[in-house]
């Protein structure tokens, strides 16, 4: 049974920065939660206090009943006793090992029988595809190889705990997708609770469980992707998320669920909110078409990029520039006059001060 | 593992959960291995320091003959005011100091010139043969300091100084100008074309290191190609210059080899030597006024130079390499040049080599006709009139004991020196931006600035007594292995620092993650990965060790004596031709050392030299 993992109150300073402030989680076994956010956010420093090669200045964390460090009891145990396994940024595979002898370090140390050594070294190549890699030293395979060895060297360890940082940092953008499903995967195989850290944000809607969205140390929004993707807690998340970038328009609210911006109105729930507010609306929930329909507003086509499978039109209206996304190849062209709806049912509202949502959509 | 049981007690607990976090600290590896290192470093250095200061603070035995009221052992400046301030100050301290300043400054501009020049030519010109050029330039470290030395009396000797005649005078008929035979101006040229190599290193690679983009850039302003090597080249290379120069200065005045051979006969004598010949004639204390002189002096230099780049860079090298630099053409002067280059670097190699190993062919010192040669000085059985009835060096059993000495010396040094390198990298390396790793740094810096003959002589006043847990030293071999891993601590810690700094800290944590103990880290991960370094710091202080004489000198004793140091007793006696063959053979087991340790893996001694 994979464990519970209890993040209490935890906080990490290095010297007068604090990295992570006063932070607090719980994730359910056999859950693949990812922790998101720009360098800098103390996503990896988390991950390091989780696995042990930090030590938090405050706070518990329980791994399942096991208290594993405690700043107000003195505790803290050692990483190789906290069961769990740890894939870096870059590999850190020993370069004067081989892959056997990568993989057997942590077996050898449990004094693991040499046949179930071979057995669980065996095993593990195959579920990362790399069988008969053994004999090779680290510098004599590529990047992607030595990514799945990394992984290979984790699970032969068999921790109930995934540590991974960054993981697939270092690919190129097709060994990343192929890495993706391999290790999404590998998470559905094992059961076993994962922790996620990437700056990638469709990483981490591709893969996980759950997204817990991190700025300077303090946790924004712990969701599932869909909901952090629809329904960004703050403006932050909003901000971060989504490719390309949602559309943040600032107004002000205009009567019963309208809000005025620049020289038209978008029709949004308001639910009693006053004054300078934020609305936030994705590319791809924007309707576009070449001729006035109902309720649309009038734009003039700024810029068009098709890319393939869909396009991107960047329309302006005076000072109000929004990003589109179609699907296929847009016919637009460059200074054509297109209307554009607004779904009320996909836009949010934020408070312009504080930056959160208003209308909590849970 | 720490019992998870819990007071009940608030402050209590608080207490307990503080007390638990501090074992934690001091027991992790980073920490423990650092106060072991601040342990070692504490007496192999502070200690020693501080007894040299107490010496000449007190009244020794000899004092209560010059000063009637001396109570042995009683606080005293006498020692400061004899030398500072007496009819003694003049030729004890003044004199040698001037003399010290004179030959330091000369032969480090020199070695300047050569070395800066030479770097240039290898590294940005289209000169031929560069990689020869590269190879030499190497050649003359691994020779005692004093080869040069012994090589010029052999050619220039006069007889002002009584004794057998020189090369130049046998050819020419007479006796070469006293300025020529002994003095200055030969200590200066001996030490320089010793100690170029340094400059040579530390430029060629700062100039290595400088993208020419940053002098095209320039270039493509309309900068002339003067302007560019003054206002853009220069200043990026002058880091390397300035260690250069604090390495070479602090070198040159503390060495004794030359300016003994070259400065004794004349009675030119530099702080070094003065050093020893207050030592000898036992005033211990007066010795170490002036090797508190000669620290100081180091000090200053230093802080000027730090002052002068201002920042602590002066003494690091410039890393990174791999731009592509553009390079001068020299045109129709390339082939001149290059054959200029190479000539040079093989007389200076070989000329002092063919002049000692002719020197000891001879019979009759002074004799150079061909009926004069003999092998009696390699082979030859004692004879009464000969060498002051010395046998010939390979006949000597001596001989072969201080080889051995030296050899063993030279191993247990570089082994230790080696492994501290490694010990002393981890700690400042994992420990970085900590106050105890920067204290570290900077202890394991101290014997840097301390001249090779005035660490010596602050070991004389240690160990003479048992010291807490360490049994009395002196007259002991050990003794003669714990000063030369001292002195290396400055270059040990440097390799080690830059050999740990290749090993990426996730390597260690991935197997801390698995559960390796600190024994399992240290000697799967992180001994393997830093062996190149270690094999490296090997060979450099192995080379070092067996040559040096200014830091041994004031501290064999007849059971412990080295090569180095029989060169020297036998300059002394007279047996000039016996000291040659000595340094011969020395230059022999260097190379022999030099070319077996090379072969392990990653040994170089640019490697060593934290490059």
């Amino acid at each position: 049974m994979a464990p519970t993992i209890t993040i209490k109150n935890l906080t990490k300073k290095f010297g007068d920065v604090v990295a992570i402030k006063n932070f607090s989680l719980t994730i359910d076994p056999g859950t693949f939660l990812t922790l998101l956010g720009p360098s800098g956010c103390g996503k990896t420093t988390l991950l390091r206090c989780v696995a042990g090669l930090e030590e938090p200045d405050g706070g518990e964390i329980y791994i399942d009943d096991k208290l594993v460090f405690s700043y107000a009891r003195g505790i803290s145990v050692p990483p190789g006793q906290r069961e769990v396994g740890l894939v870096f940024q870059n590999y850190a595979l020993w370069p004067h090992m081989k892959v056997y002898q990568n993989m057997s370090f942590a077996l050898e140390i449990q004094k693991l029988p040499k046949d179930e050594i071979n057995q669980r070294i065996k095993e593990s190549l195959i579920e990362v595809k790399m069988e008969g890699f053994d004999d090779r030293y680290p510098r004599e395979m590529s990047g992607g190889q030595q990514q799945r060895i990394a992984l290979a060297r984790m699970l032969a360890y068999r921790p109930k705990v995934f540590l991974m940082d960054e993981p697939l940092s270092n690919l190129d953008a097709r060994l990343r997708m192929d890495m993706r499903s391999e290790i999404k995967r590998l998470h559905h195989v094992s059961g076993a609770t994962t922790i996620y850290v990437t700056h990638d944000q469709v990483e981490a809607l591709t893969m996980s469980t759950n997204i817990a969205v991190m700025r300077e140390g303090i946790l924004q929004q712990l969701d599932s992707p869909e909901r952090v993707y629809r329904y960004p807690s703050n403006l932050f998340v909003a901000d971060f998320i989504g490719n390309p970038k949602v559309n943040l328009l600032e107004g002000s609210v205009d009567g019963k669920n309208s809000v005025k911006v620049g020289d038209f109105r978008v029709d949004i729930e308001t639910n009693g909110a006053m004054g300078q507010v934020v609305v936030a609306m994705r590319p791809e929930d924007i309707a576009i078409s070449t001729e006035p329909v109902d309720e649309s507003v009038e734009f003039t086509a700024y810029s068009v990029l098709p890319s393939g499978a869909d396009s991107t039109i960047v329309a302006h209206r005076g000072k109000t520039e929004i990003t589109v996304k179609v699907t296929g190849i847009s016919h637009i062209k460059m200074d054509d006059k297109i209307w554009l709806k607004f779904d009320p049912q996909a836009l949010n509202l934020y408070n312009k001060e504080s930056g959160n949502l208003i209308v909590p959509k849970y | 593992m720490t019992s998870l049981a819990i007071s009940p007690h608030p402050l209590l607990q608080r207490m307990q959960a503080s007390s638990r976090r501090f074992i934690r600290w001091l027991t992790s590896t980073k920490v423990v291995l650092s106060l072991f290192m601040l342990v070692i470093m504490y007496y192999m250095v502070i200690v020693p320091l501080y007894r040299m200061v107490l010496t000449t603070v007190t009244y020794q035995e000899r004092d209560v003959f010059r000063v009637p009221a001396a109570e042995v052992g009683a606080f005293t400046l006498f020692h400061y005011q004899r030398m500072l301030n007496s009819e003694f100050s003049k030729p004890y301290l003044y004199d040698p100091l001037v003399h010290s300043i004179q030959i330091s400054f000369g032969a480090t501009a020199l070695a300047l010139a050569i070395g800066g020049l030479f770097a240039w030519m290898c590294i940005r010109t289209d000169m031929p043969g560069r990689a020869l050029v590269n190879q030499l330039a190497l050649l003359p470290y691994i020779m005692p300091s004093w080869t040069i030395a012994a090589a010029w009396t052999v050619l220039f000797k006069n007889r002002i100084s009584g004794g057998s005649p020189g090369i130049f005078e046998y050819l020419m008929g007479y006796s070469p100008p006293q300025w020529l035979s002994y003095g200055p101006l030969p200590i200066i040229i001996s030490s320089a074309l010793h100690y170029y190599t340094f400059f040579f290193l530390f430029v060629s690679a700062a100039l290595m290191s400088i993208d020419s983009n940053l002098e095209e850039a320039g270039e493509l302003m309309g900068a002339s190609r003067w302007r560019i090597l003054r206002k853009i080249t220069f200043p990026l290379v002058l880091p390397a210059i300035l260690s250069g120069f604090i390495m070479t200065f602090s070198k040159v005045m503390g060495t004794y080899g030359g300016p003994a051979i070259l400065g004794i006969p004349i009675r030119y004598y530099t702080i070094s030597t003065m050093i020893r010949s207050a030592v000898n004639i036992g005033d211990k204390a007066d010795g170490f006024v002036l090797a508190i002189t000669l620290i100081l002096f180091a000090m200053i230099n230093i802080s000027i130079n730090q002052k002068l780049v201002g920042t602590r860079r002066s003494y690091e090298t410039i890393g990174g390499r791999g731009f592509v630099a553009h390079t001068t053409k020299l045109g129709k002067w390339k082939g001149a040049l290059t054959t200029i280059v190479i000539v040079f670097q093989i007389l200076v190699i070989v000329l002092p080599l063919g002049l000692l190993l002719y020197d000891t062919f001879m019979l009759v010192p002074g004799n150079y006709s061909l009926s004069n040669l003999t092998l009696h000085n390699w082979i030859g059985k004692s004879v009464k009139t000969i060498n002051n009835g010395s046998p010939g060096v390979l006949r000597n059993p001596k001989i072969y004991a201080y080889a051995w000495n030296s050899i063993r010396l030279s191993l247990w040094t570089a082994l230790y020196t080696a492994l501290m390198g490694i010990f002393l990298g981890y700690s400042i390396v994992k420990g970085r931006g900590t106050r105890l790793s920067k204290l570290i740094e900077q202890l394991a810096f101290i014997p840097y600035v301390i001249p090779g003959i005035a660490f010596g002589a602050v070991y004389i006043s240690m160990f003479a007594r048992p010291l807490g847990p360490i049994p009395a030293l002196y007259g002991t071999f050990a003794l003669l292995v714990i000063v030369s891993v001292a002195k290396h601590i400055p270059y040990s810690s440097r390799s080690g620092v830059s050999a740990m700094m290749q090993v990426g800290r996730e390597l260690e944590e991935a197997s801390e993650v698995a559960g390796a103990n600190v024994w399992d880290r240290f000697r799967r991960i992180i001994f393997p990965l830093t062996s190149s370094g270690f094999v490296a710091g090997f060979l450099l202080t192995f080379i070092t060790t067996m040559r040096e004489l200014s830091l041994i000198i004031l501290l064999v004793t007849p059971s412990t004596m080295v090569l180095a140091t029989q060169t020297m007793r036998y300059k002394e006696n007279g047996d000039d031709q016996l000291a040659n063959a000595v340094i011969i053979i020395l230059i022999v087991l260097v190379t022999i050392g030099n070319f077996a340790i090379g072969r392990f893996r990653g040994g170089s001694l640019k490697k060593g030299l934290g490059m």
